[in-house]
């Protein structure tokens, strides 16, 4: 584990990004006990525009909230991708959703099929954030299995428990694919 | 007792203030940024046997919040920019009438519509002048979700306290970031309510002498009779046209802060002992300062950070101070330089102040932060 990482989950607006970022950042800062910070940037519309959620978290005390450097950027859209993946670490971790995103401009980008999955599988496209969650946990260890079982069970509508329990799985599932 | 740890956004913790402070009235129209704050009241009031309504415009939010406190309710609305210059004459009615309530204004750029979703700290001046004639103002300015809700009961606490409207000026950056905090458990803060009168009715006064600050005032429907007005009014509430009257009023609302700034300032400063270079800002804006500093203090320049907590009264004494002892005071907000004015006001040092803005909607970072105190080091 690195001391400090910076996070930014980006995507369309309705795809849940922001909600991703607060079930993340709560998973880190309360029950794992970490210093966290979540932010976000989004348009006056409610639907559609580029939208992305920024989590900070760390073993020391946080000031500014903004991400500078990113560790793990998570794309969901070509569009987010093409708007915010200027900042990146040399080594950060990027992960791209395989259905929208199709050109990547970078070497060692991880595409993984988070809504083919979440359409095909639980029948419900907008649950994709959650599998992705799932998958960066797996990928980078930022963030304990359990912490995020507990934040995403404490976040989501009540009645779609099992939806959101098959989407983790999933996303655990494709994340240590992905590891190897 | 398990701690009760939980990740807000600074709306939320607001919000969460404004209950634990004893809030049992929200009167207002959501408005982005400061939505969630209406939203949490509207779940959490009806449920602790307060009331919630939204009302058709910002203009009827306010009146209702003053109609409810001068009831004897803890009012409170909660709106932005556009639906804050709506409010702007009904703040001055609480003023003059003497009616505590707390008005939360989560900045976002301006003028007019502006920017929905984007912060700003561009209404420090509306805050204080906003509304016409000479007025007592007093605005409190988070820095981090936990100051959001601590600076909510202080709002409270002063408002029923000094009988006036106590303004919280949050920015879009605070009101919708997300920290983790610990709630305060019952009892753990202050909570103050103003005592009730004592004497015969017949001998009551609504704005008798004592209480102005601290003092009894009574509610309506509570027995005591008393009449309120936005004209400039007797011990009564009656409207004057006397001099020695109108004087004694408008003394007695410029007493209100004058007399107790001790009481009412609040300044936190940062690595200011051996400071050569200090940084003022505050808010959002603040939360850059305070990394600039630290990362300033990295390379071995002698920086600090003065942050008012308190913007209204302007804390010019503290000012002043640091200004006489440092070479260079940096001025860091998100506006075209609505501090900058107050800070060049109060320099009467010839210390070089340097402005540190930017008005596109963002953050200030860091670096540009950094960039001014190396500069201003050489």
């Amino acid at each position: 584990m690195k001391e400090r990482y910076e996070i930014r989950l980006s995507g369309s607006g309705g795809q849940g990004m922001i909600t991703a970022g607060i079930i993340l950042a709560e998973a880190a800062g309360v029950y794992d006990g970490k210093n966290v910070i979540q932010s976000q940037s989004y348009g006056p519309e409610a639907r559609g525009g580029a939208s992305k959620a920024e989590v900070i978290i760390s073993d020391k005390e946080i000031f500014y909230p903004k991400a500078t450097a990113i560790d793990i950027l998570l794309a969901m859209t070509q569009e987010a991708w093409g708007k915010y993946s200027g900042d990146l670490k040399p080594d950060a971790v990027a992960i791209v959703d395989s259905w929208y995103v199709k050109e990547v401009d970078r070497p060692g980008v991880i595409s993984l099929p988070f809504s083919q999955k979440a359409r095909e599988e639980v029948g419900l496209e907008i649950i994709a954030n959650v599998i992705a969650l799932a998958a960066i946990s797996q990928i980078t260890g930022v963030v304990s299995p359990e912490s995020l079982e507990k934040s995403l069970m404490s976040r989501i509508p009540k009645g779609t428990e099992e939806k959101n329990r098959k989407a983790r799985e999933i996303g655990f599932a494709l994340g240590r694919e992905a590891r190897k | 007792m398990s701690k009760d740890i939980r990740l807000l956004q600074g709306n939320e913790s607001c919000s969460l203030g404004a209950i634990y402070a004893g809030c049992n009235f929200f009167g207002g129209y959501p408005i982005t940024p400061s939505t969630e704050i209406a939203e949490e009241m509207a779940l959490m009031l009806p449920r602790e046997g307060g009331r919630f309504i939204q009302m058709e415009d910002e203009i009827a939010g306010i009146a209702t919040v003053l109609g409810a406190a001068a009831a004897g309710a803890k009012a409170m609305t909660a709106t932005s920019g556009p639906g804050f210059s709506l409010m702007m004459e009904l703040l001055g009615y609480g003023c003059m009438a003497e009616i505590p309530c707390v008005i939360v204004n989560v900045q976002r750029g301006g003028p007019s519509t502006g920017l929905p979703t984007k912060g700003a700290q561009a209404d420090v001046m509306q805050a204080r002048w906003g509304t016409h004639g000479d007025h007592p103002t007093i605005a409190l300015c988070p820095s981090s979700v936990e100051e959001s809700f601590k600076l909510t009961v202080r709002a409270f606490n002063l408002a029923e306290k000094f009988r006036m409207p106590v303004i919280l000026l949050l920015d879009e950056f605070i009101g919708h970031m997300r920290e983790k905090m610990e709630i305060p458990g019952p009892g753990e803060m202050e909570i103050y309510n103003h005592p009730q009168p004592t004497c015969q009715p017949a001998a009551y006064l609504h704005y008798g002498d004592g209480s102005s600050v601290g003092g009894a005032y009574a509610s309506l429907g509570s027995g005591y009779r008393f009449n309120i007005t936005g004209l400039t009014h007797d011990q009564h509430g009656f409207p004057t046209g006397r001099a020695d009257e109108i004087q004694w009023k408008m003394d007695r609302l410029r007493a209100k802060v004058e007399d107790h700034l001790a009481e009412l300032i609040e300044v936190d400063q940062e690595f200011m002992d051996d400071a050569e270079i200090a940084v003022f800002s505050y808010g959002g804006a603040a939360r850059t300062a305070q990394q600039a500093v630290r990362e300033a203090r990295a390379k071995g320049i002698k920086a600090g950070l003065v942050r008012p907590i308190t913007l209204w009264p302007f804390p010019n004494q503290a000012l002043a101070e640091v200004l006489r002892k440092v070479k260079t005071m940096i001025v860091a907000e998100i506006s075209q330089g609505q501090l900058l004015g107050e800070v060049q006001r109060v320099n009467q040092f010839h210390t070089k102040v340097v402005p540190v803005q930017r008005y596109d909607g963002e953050m200030l970072t860091p670096t540009e932060v950094v960039n001014a105190i190396v500069e201003a080091a050489k």
